[in-house]
């Protein structure tokens, strides 16, 4: 079993619109979407739940005001100022590291767990799919991202499937570490903007941390075809693999609109035939079977 | 007054606003970016760096020859940061989030502050306008202190424009947090709109007033607009799709360099913005009043 996660970077390059589309072409194949905090791809495969679960991480402190003696020792010893003067915690700044619990000399202080979000297991037209809902303003996407991947290889362990298809999130930090760690292959979705460029050296850079083998591709690439072939070049350089470029089309906006997948919604432009020859590639160089 | 420029989504023009904004109005401003994860706004603005900081976070070290592996410092830790395992201690410093704990607990003071580094400060200049980013270091984990450390670095005097990550979740709260307005970037497409609504969730959850600017506004469908105007967030600029902005925005020049028309609407933006600032704090005193 495979496991490709599709990565950028820079946000809005279009990795959910070629993991969607990516999701027309593979087969035996289980969807994730680890991009929790602002997750889009149930927008084009239009999920079923069929199973909700909540996910709970971490706890955050609440002080009982009744055993509270305002003797302040909670409040010197909190790293985060998340005690206010009338002795109350504000849950977006509590870190959850349960010092003021533990040094709370009249056991005044709470500690729940905290329910951070929702997890969905989903059927869809392209086969399952495991994705989540992190709560705004929420910590904890890193495990949840983790959680998703977890449970998105069950599902492929269960139905016996090739490949986990994975959303990345963009940026380097958390939420992207946790999508990386063990994974098959990533696959760099970048543009030829100096944004795209410096992005995607930093986000590679990142797979290397973690071993993680990199492919490279281009998407609108015709906005400026000198820089498109310098990332070819870059990619070259490093011994990542550049399987290709997709011409800049509006045709990703329409098939969003109309929730479709580029593919689905016309098989015959100049990007839908550069996504299937990205796709072959992608899958020859991770040893999946031709369909 | 600070400005936040956030969006939810990610590639919708956060850092082509936010450096505009910052270029037209020229002297007195900072522009911050806190992207720290991925800073973009650089290579438009091309600063002129003067200064760089290396920016760490407490991490334990333990002295082994004091330590009798009590194990209360595994006990107190919330993120499995440290470990006593047979006779040994171990700290794994890349999970630890710098809360003090265990070296408050440890009864033979055995553990002491070390540092991991999460990433570097820049500052420079551009003519009048002070540019500040953070850099997350390539692996590490936690953006958030390092967004801190870059917003401790606004001047109250000054306008600040922060330039914030994409997504919901605590960097972008760190990003916006304490700001006078949050200018939020959009696309009119689904992924536009749906991560734009967890956006507003986050503002409003933050008690802080809003705007809209809606960019490639000629792509996509209407109902952006509709929520825009379901929710009473007001849009205060639109930027068409236009192939001569996409291609100098991937060079790195800045929209008001090529086009100089813009500068005269990322003034008027300004300036809707500070009278939407103004409405809002009179807002809030006459609610006080009643």
């Amino acid at each position: 079993m495979k496991e490709l996660v599709i990565i950028s970077g820079k946000g809005g390059t279009g990795k959910t619109s070629i993991v969607a589309a990516f999701a027309s072409l593979a087969v035996n194949k289980v969807l994730s979407d680890a991009d929790v905090d602002a997750a889009d791809l149930h927008l084009i495969m239009n999920p079923q739940a069929t199973e909700r679960h909540d996910f709970q991480a971490g706890h955050s402190a609440v002080i009982n005001l009744d055993k509270c003696t305002a003797c302040g020792l909670c409040r010197d010893l909190c790293r985060y100022n998340a005690i206010s003067e009338d002795y109350t915690v504000t849950r977006m700044d509590c870190e959850g590291c349960g010092v003021c619990v533990y040094f709370c000399p009249e056991k005044a202080v709470d500690f729940p767990l905290k329910t951070c979000g929702e997890w969905y297991l989903s059927e869809t037209r392209f086969g399952p799919m495991v994705h989540a809902r992190l709560g705004i303003a929420e910590e904890n996407s890193g495990k949840l991202v983790t959680l998703v991947r977890q449970e998105a290889r069950k599902v492929a362990e269960a139905k016996k499937l090739d490949l986990i298809l994975t959303d990345g999130p963009p940026g380097i930090g958390c939420p992207v570490i946790a999508s990386l760690g063990g994974a098959s292959a990533a696959l760099i979705v970048t543009e030829p903007t100096v944004a795209g460029r410096h992005d995607m050296e930093r986000v590679a850079q990142l797979a290397d941390f973690f071993r993680v083998p990199v492919m490279v591709c281009v998407n609108k690439a015709d906005l400026n075809p000198d820089s498109a072939r310098d990332i070819q070049h870059y990619a070259e350089q490093k011994g990542y693999a550049f399987l290709g470029a997709i011409p800049f089309d509006p045709v990703f906006t329409k098939a969003m609109v109309v929730g479709r997948t580029v593919i689905e919604y016309d098989n015959h432009t100049e990007a839908a035939a550069a996504l299937r020859q990205i796709w072959q590639k992608v899958s020859s160089s991770i040893g999946l079977q031709a369909a | 007054m600070i400005i936040s420029i956030a969006s939810g989504k990610g590639g919708t023009g956060k850092t082509t606003v936010a450096t505009n904004l910052a270029v037209s109005l020229g002297g007195g401003v900072q522009l911050l970016d806190c992207d720290v994860e991925e800073p973009n706004a650089h290579l438009f603005i091309h600063p002129v760096f003067e200064k760089t900081e290396i920016v760490s976070t407490g991490v334990p070290e333990v002295d082994e020859t004091k330590c009798n592996l009590c194990g209360k410092c595994g006990e107190i830790c919330q993120f499995k940061a440290i470990v006593v395992i047979g006779k040994t201690v171990l700290p794994f410093q890349e999970l630890c989030h710098s809360c003090g704990g265990c070296m408050e607990v440890c009864p033979e003071h055995a553990i002491r502050e070390g540092e991991r580094v999460l990433g570097e400060i820049e500052v420079g200049h551009r003519n009048g306008l002070e540019f500040i980013h953070g850099r997350l270091r390539v692996g590490e984990a936690m953006a958030p202190p390092l967004i801190r450390k870059v917003r401790s670095l606004a001047r109250p005097d000054k306008v600040t424009i922060i330039d914030a990550p994409p997504g919901t979740s605590c960097p972008v709260i760190a990003s916006m947090k304490g700001a006078d307005f949050v200018l939020l970037v959009t696309e009119p497409t689904p992924f536009g709109l749906h991560d734009l609504k967890l956006a507003v969730g986050a503002v409003r959850m933050l008690g802080i007033p809003c705007g809209l600017v809606i960019n490639r506004s000629d792509m996509g469908d209407d109902r952006l607009r509709e929520y825009a105007g379901s929710e009473g967030i007001p849009v205060l600029m639109e930027i068409p799709f236009d192939r001569k902005i996409a291609e100098s925005y991937s060079r790195g020049e800045l929209l008001v360099d090529v086009m100089p028309e813009w500068r005269e609407r990322f003034l008027e933006l300004y300036q809707r913005i500070t009278d939407l600032v103004k409405l809002a704090g009179e807002s809030v005193f006459s609610s006080r009043k009643q």
